[in-house]
């Protein structure tokens, strides 16, 4: 398989979100995502409410693989951070441990050059966590995870989703 | 791939409708949206031309259900099915958990039908997927127009593998809600063995 399966454990979750916590206070953001780049949203910090996660997702991941085909025509690996710049608000974008994507939302109160900074040393962090969650999948998959949720799904699980 | 968060206790899984421009890619996920309960969906997102042709992608999200305690959601992508934005269409097949062939019934797109399946098949091979391994499922769509040609030759040329197949009028919503169903349940039985 060209991908191994994403899982994210309690763990993991937990230091990953407050790892997001952290960046959001230091980089005075206004919301922090964390995105698949497959489109599914992992974790996300700050006024989440206002927004619409699961599209920001996927159209997050629409544009750094649509980015990630431009790299390539011109002979880059990828664009490892991306910026748009708009009226009030700004989003920083950027590829952490090459699978997924850290999205920065932030106004006036900060700046670029704050995000960035703040950004490349959390990104380090970030992908020391996701390192090692991997490695704890891979295992999980060698051996066999007994507890496996999905092990015993049947025919009614599956239609009871259509009723 | 499927993506299973145990801190959420959510499953979410990527379907991929594929096949040649105007074949009506789109109009399934837009039936689907349209008949799907308020809480169960997200919002449907059309990256379109002008001219309401697909450029990138369209994208809804819907959230099934649970199963064995887990939140189930399906994200279902189109991609653009005119044969110049195969750049884009490789992109959106990454990830892909279950793929829905959408073949256009009219004579005369037979041969867009065809190019179409091979490419869906060149395109996966390319990101390391085999078609014949992926959960999938075909679709006949456009059922109710003159000019077709019969379901047996259809399943001949493009289900030579005999894959689950379905009759449909996306219009009207002829067979698009089985046709989800199926690639959904080979997803979710594809997840069972494949831990």
């Amino acid at each position: 398989m060209p991908n191994p399966q994403l899982v994210m454990y309690e763990e993991e979750y937990r230091q990953i979100t407050a790892m997001c916590e952290k960046l959001l206070r230091e980089a005075n953001a206004r919301v922090i995502f964390l995105v698949d780049k497959n489109g599914q949203l992992i974790a996300g910090v700050g006024e989440t409410d206002r927004f619409d996660t699961t599209s920001l997702a996927s159209l997050t991941a629409g544009n750094i693989a649509a980015t990630g085909g431009l790299a390539k025509l011109i002979g880059e690996k990828e664009f490892s951070i991306l910026f748009h710049e708009g009226e009030k608000d700004n989003l920083h974008i950027s590829i952490v441990a090459g699978r997924v994507i850290l999205v920065v939302l932030f106004d006036s109160r900060s700046s670029l050059g704050l995000v960035r900074l703040r950004v490349k040393k959390a990104s380090e962090e970030l992908a020391a966590i996701f390192d090692s969650l991997m490695k704890k999948a891979e295992e999980k998959a060698k051996i066999g995870d007994p507890e496996f949720p999905f092990a015993e799904i049947t025919d009614d699980d599956i239609d009871n989703l259509f009723r | 791939m499927s993506f299973i968060n145990y801190a959420s206790r959510e499953l979410n899984c990527k379907i991929v409708y594929y096949g040649p421009g105007l074949c009506g890619k789109t109009t399934n996920l837009q039936y689907i949206f349209n008949n799907t309960a308020e809480g169960a969906k997200g919002k449907m997102i059309s990256l379109a031309t002008e001219t309401e042709r697909t450029l990138f992608f369209d994208f809804l999200p819907l959230e099934l259900g649970e199963i064995r305690g887990f939140k189930t959601r399906f994200h279902l992508y189109t991609v653009p099915g005119q044969v110049f934005y195969d750049a884009s269409r490789k992109l959106i097949l990454k990830g892909v958990d279950g793929v829905v062939y959408v073949a256009d019934s009219q004579e005369e797109r037979m041969d867009a039908n065809l190019e179409s399946l091979d490419n869906l098949r060149d395109n996966l091979a390319e990101q390391g997927y085999d078609l014949d391994k992926l959960p999938y499922v075909v679709q006949y769509n456009k059922r109710d127009l003159p000019g077709i040609v019969p379901v047996d030759e259809l399943r001949r040329e493009l289900n030579p593998t005999g894959v689950p197949d379905f009759e449909a009028c996306a219009m009207t919503g002829e067979g698009v809600f089985e046709t989800l169903k199926a690639v959904a349940k080979l997803v979710l039985t594809d997840l069972k063995k494949g831990r």
